[in-house]
């Protein structure tokens, strides 16, 4: 075990400049995918808090009892879809409108009846909040006698279901031509490293040292190179995050940074290219001679 | 201790050995002699077990070159000593520690690799330059740290291939009387040259190769003539 690290931090030693190269090469592939990812994160963040304004307004007849009205809104709270029922009394539906819609408050001010009627305002939970279900809940209230009209902006719920299919399938497609040049620039940069060393492969071999033997600190070099590479990567996104935090709002927040979840991911990432690069390159000088 | 029987290599530019069959004994020496290209490199690379025979069996201390499976290779060389004309050592490494390599790759204890290396380069004559880098010695001393390597896991077998062919007259005879010491001692020597003087100051078995075959092998004796007739 000391002589595995002992010869896998030789290199380091040996061949700085080299060993420097390449960690920052591996460090700014996984920036471009670190990057990318920062990207598809805040564009899902902006798209889940769009999604949020996602609600079923379903407009009452007037004169419908409130005992009725209570016991509907407790059905409807039992739709697998549904997140929350909240009723709006006509009396809070017009103090609503003035407070909102300031260029009709004149309209609203002096009214000797309330033109506006009481409603069910229906929440969807996160993942029911497409066209589909949308439209099934619709539905199903349709079925209640009192409920007047519904409303939830279909066309504009097609429209964020379609921009969320899209930015799903680019986001996929692009990430991973982001992790595959990622992963034949490490793939190359570590080769070049065993290729320097080709001749000590052979003579290790020529010695009689396992095949085990030999590959031992070049995966240990290829996980440690695929770390620091990593490392160098969420700082450099940390740093542009920094610097366009300030800059870019979302919908409601600052855009936000990778969670360390999938920070912990793109080190994994980094360590395993680090390990199959190396494993690769070194299993081919190890079928000669 | 090395045994070829009919053994022929084809290499996809053409035919390398035709043919050959060779036994040598325990702590015999034997040059095998030829011109570039005759097929002396690739005899001793069937040794060593980088090349396998296209036909005909080999067999070096007990190991079958033929099967050898990825696992076999390295104890295989752990009895050989393998030495080249262009000494072949680490260029980022002291003398002390090429030869400390070589026992470490084999998982000796870490607490008994310095006293055997240095054994090792007092056997060579170079106790004096353990720290030096190969760039720092003259050939001759590199070839002396290539062949202390060798020896450090006390091989039963010797192969090397034109040890002197990279170095000076004086050079030369100091490795090579080196090479005749290790000899002494019971380790069997197999050595390729085309250096004919340095065959013809000794009345070690020579065997000469010519395009695949041997041509002429004097410690020949009735059972190998019997297999060359076979």
């Amino acid at each position: 075990m000391r002589l595995l690290l002992r010869e896998a931090f030789m290199t380091f030693r040996r061949a700085p400049l080299l060993s420097a190269l390449s960690i920052t090469t591996i460090g700014f592939s996984l920036y471009a995918v670190g990057l990318f990812a920062l990207v598809a994160v805040n564009l899902r963040e902006a798209l889940r808090i769009v999604e949020q304004r996602v609600e079923v307004v379903a407009y009452l007849l007037r004169g419908t009892p409130a005992e009725t009205i209570a016991q509907a809104s407790q059905d409807i709270a039992a739709f697998p879809e549904v997140q929350r029922v909240t009723f709006v009394s006509e009396d809070e539906a017009l103090k609503r409108a003035r407070a909102e819609l300031v260029e009709f408050r004149d309209a609203y001010r002096d009214l000797s009846v309330n033109p506006l009627p009481a409603s069910l305002e229906i929440q969807l939970k996160d993942g029911f909040r497409d066209a589909q279900h949308t439209a099934a809940v619709a539905d199903r209230l349709r079925g209640y006698g009192f409920i007047d009209d519904i409303r939830y902006g279909r066309e504009w719920i097609e429209k964020l279901d379609r921009l969320r299919n899209i930015a799903g399938v680019v986001g996929l497609t692009i990430g991973l031509a982001f992790a595959a040049v990622a992963v034949v620039i490490i793939g190359v940069t570590i080769r070049i490293t065993v290729l320097q060393r080709a001749s000590e492969i052979s003579i290790m071999r020529l010695v009689g040292a396992t095949n085990g033997f030999i590959r031992g600190p070049f995966l240990v070099e290829g996980a440690i190179k695929g770390l620091l590479g990593g490392m160098v990567a969420i700082l450099l996104s940390y740093g542009t995050y920094l610097l366009f935090r300030g800059q870019i709002e979302l919908a409601t927040s600052g855009i936000v940074f990778l969670k360390s979840a999938q920070l912990a991911l793109g080190i994994v990432f980094g360590v395993a290219i680090g390990l199959g690069g190396s494993l690769v390159s070194v299993g081919r000088h190890l079928r000669n001679v | 201790m090395i045994r070829f029987h009919h053994v022929s290599k084809d290499y996809p530019k053409g035919v390398a050995l035709k043919d050959v069959s060779l036994h040598i004994a325990k702590g015999e020496f034997v040059f095998l002699t030829g011109h570039s290209g005759a097929g002396k490199s690739t005899m001793l690379k069937l040794m060593y077990g980088a090349l396998r025979p296209t036909v005909g069996d080999v067999r070096v201390s007990g190991f079958n070159i033929g099967t050898l499976t990825p696992s076999e290779i390295p104890r295989l060389r752990r009895r050989l000593g393998i030495v080249f004309q262009d000494f072949r050592l680490l260029e980022d490494r002291t003398a002390e520690e090429n030869i400390a390599f070589a026992l470490e790759v084999t998982g000796a204890r870490a607490d008994a690799i310095p006293a055997r290396v240095m054994r090792a380069l007092t056997q060579v004559g170079l106790a004096a330059k353990a720290h030096a880098y190969p760039q720092e010695l003259s050939g001759g001393e590199q070839q002396r740290v290539a062949i202390a390597r060798a020896l450090i896991n006390d091989p039963t077998i010797l192969l090397a291939d034109e040890p002197t062919g990279n170095l000076d007259e004086r050079a030369t005879r100091g490795v090579f009387q080196l090479i005749r010491e290790i000899n002494a001692t019971g380790t069997c020597v197999v050595m390729a040259t085309h250096d004919l003087d340095l065959v013809k100051q000794t009345t070690y078995r020579t065997v000469e190769i010519r395009d695949g075959s041997v041509v002429f092998d004097s410690g020949q004796d009735d059972a190998d003539a019997e297999e060359e007739m076979a």
